[in-house]
């Protein structure tokens, strides 16, 4: 498994895509942190509190997670785009190891690069709102809570990409889970609607970064629900993996 | 053991068959020529044998045993499908070294396969920009990554300019004599009467002929002697059996060495008087010519 982890890292980090990707990550979470907060600072009548500092300087997350998204996605459709996934294929045939090692670094590389982003996205908010208190474990928690999201968010991507096989396919298929859909499913109508609503990939994720409500789910619980979307995803993409021709 | 054993082997796709009921074994120490008409079902057996597709029936072995059940199969088997098929944003090193990585192949040997197809000085250079013959080059450093017993090659100088073409082939021959097992497809006779030792014949995804070069051409056409003089007409009469062009004359029922006695009794001076070897493209084209898929 150590060589496929090592031949996975050589690739993720040698195409300028994955560095495009995971720089518009952080310039979209600090870019809009120093904006919103920006803006929240100089409209507030008194100072700003420490969880609304907080929220404020971590709602460039919205964004950012379709950047992470894509790159879970080109990182196995970029290999079917250009046909390297059968040279990747005679090198490892068994096909979910491969897989696995791709979740492997991927994971990796989000969880690095998401945490340095979410830290520099609150440090930037909280200087510029300068809250009156500030409690050490809610800062560590939101830095904690954007990582994993975004990583979840990019594995979403992954999953896709294994399924759909194509950049594109793929892409809109993402922005229409993790943006389009949650917006729609609330406003369905009934106490029926509303659950759905908030089981829904990111609306049930983004719980867990204070950036979306729900009466039935906790932050954990609520991400929770969201890492079984990306599951479904993943494990649809590994069996159609196994199953097709390459 | 042998190689490469296909047996019964069959894909079928919705309701056409790519290759059907296909048996044949490849040796080592050869080159071994892989030869149909485009859409005879060449790539698809070659992706078969490399795990890539699924056979729909029977079954291929890479040395004895399924490609998928092979560890680290670069070892074993190299292969070139699509010279293309990179990612252009990757330079020539890094795509070998991630090749490499996960055979547990070590990066001092990409530096070497690079020396040996003549790519070190692009090395750090983005593939994106390679030529074809360049790319072609480039997957077959792929191939040759693991110091492979077995070497397959998908259509490998199509697009290549002859000194590609010559090198490709010295390079074949050269792995085949170091008794390795080469596997190359082709839809060009012409390219394999040059290269390969022994010939696998397919048409529409069955087997024609699985024979040695020589008995190729052999089997399916004869030679003819072909004769010219001034004096054409009479030569004609003279041998009786001859067949007459405007130009010359085709014998294939006589020797040399009769027709020469023959006309040299009657005084009669000729121009030429050659053994013509049927061409290999003219067989091939005789076997072939009712398993085209499309004809002109």
């Amino acid at each position: 498994m150590i060589d496929i982890l090592r031949s996975e890292w050589t690739k993720i980090r040698s195409v300028r895509s994955t560095v495009w990707t995971l720089a518009v990550t952080a310039a979209l979470m600090v870019g809009l942190s120093a904006l919103l907060t920006g803006s929240m600072k100089s409209t507030a009548d008194g100072p700003v509190n420490a969880e609304q500092a907080i929220a404020g300087s971590l709602l460039g997350i919205m964004f950012a997670q379709l950047a992470m998204a894509t790159l879970g996605v080109l990182v196995i459709s970029s290999e079917y785009r250009t046909g390297g996934i059968r040279t990747s294929l005679m090198a490892v045939p068994q096909r979910l190891r491969l897989l696995t090692g791709k979740i492997l670094v991927f994971t990796a590389t989000s969880l690095v690069v998401s945490a340095v982003a979410s830290a520099a996205a609150l440090g930037v908010g909280l200087a510029i709102t300068q809250p009156p208190s500030l409690p050490t474990n809610d800062v560590l928690m939101a830095v904690l809570g954007a990582t994993l999201y975004l990583t979840a968010c990019g594995l979403f991507g992954l999953g896709l990409g294994t399924l759909v096989r194509h950049t594109p396919g793929a892409v809109v298929a993402a922005i229409a889970l993790m943006l389009v859909l949650p917006q729609v499913a609330t406003q369905l109508p009934g106490a029926w609607g509303q659950r759905i609503a908030e089981y829904f990939t990111t609306n049930a994720g983004l719980l867990l970064v204070g950036q979306s409500n729900s009466e039935t789910l906790g932050p954990w619980s609520g991400f929770g629900v969201y890492l079984i979307w990306v599951a479904v995803a993943m494990i649809a993409g590994a069996v159609l993996l196994r199953r097709r021709d390459a | 053991m042998t190689a490469i054993r296909a047996t019964n082997l069959s894909k079928r796709y919705g309701g056409t068959a790519a290759v059907a009921d296909l048996s044949f074994d490849v040796e080592p120490g050869r080159v071994t020529g892989f030869l149909g008409p485009n859409g005879a079902g060449k790539s698809t057996t070659m992706r078969m044998i490399l795990g890539l597709d699924r056979p729909s029936g029977g079954s291929v072995l890479v040395d004895g045993r399924p490609y998928a059940e092979l560890r680290h199969p670069l070892r074993k088997v190299g292969a070139l499908l699509d010279a293309k098929a990179v990612h252009g944003g990757r330079s020539a090193h890094n795509h070998l070294l991630a090749i490499a990585q996960s055979n547990g192949i070590p990066a001092g040997r990409v530096r070497e396969v690079l020396e040996i197809v003549g790519l070190r000085e692009v090395a750090k250079r983005r593939v994106g920009g390679f030529s074809l013959g360049m790319a072609q080059r480039l997957g077959i450093a792929a191939a040759l990554l693991g110091d492979p017993e077995i070497l397959l090659f998908d259509e490998p100088v199509n697009g290549l300019d002859p000194d590609g073409i010559l090198w490709i082939r010295t390079l074949m021959r050269k792995l085949a004599a170091e008794g390795r097992t080469v596997f190359v497809s082709s839809h060009l006779m012409s390219e394999m009467a040059q290269t390969a030792d022994h010939l696998i014949v397919i048409g529409k995804g069955r087997l024609i002929a699985d024979t040695s070069v020589q008995e190729f051409i052999g089997r399916s056409s004869q030679g003819y002697v072909r004769v010219r003089s001034p004096r054409l007409a009479e030569v004609a009469e003279l041998v009786k059996v001859g067949e007459l062009h405007p130009d010359h004359l085709r014998v294939t029922a006589m020797s040399t060495l009769e027709i020469g006695a023959l006309t040299a009794r009657a005084g009669i001076p000729l121009e030429e008087l050659t053994f013509v070897q049927p061409s290999l493209e003219a067989a091939y084209m005789e076997l072939t010519k009712d398993s085209l898929e499309f004809s002109a």
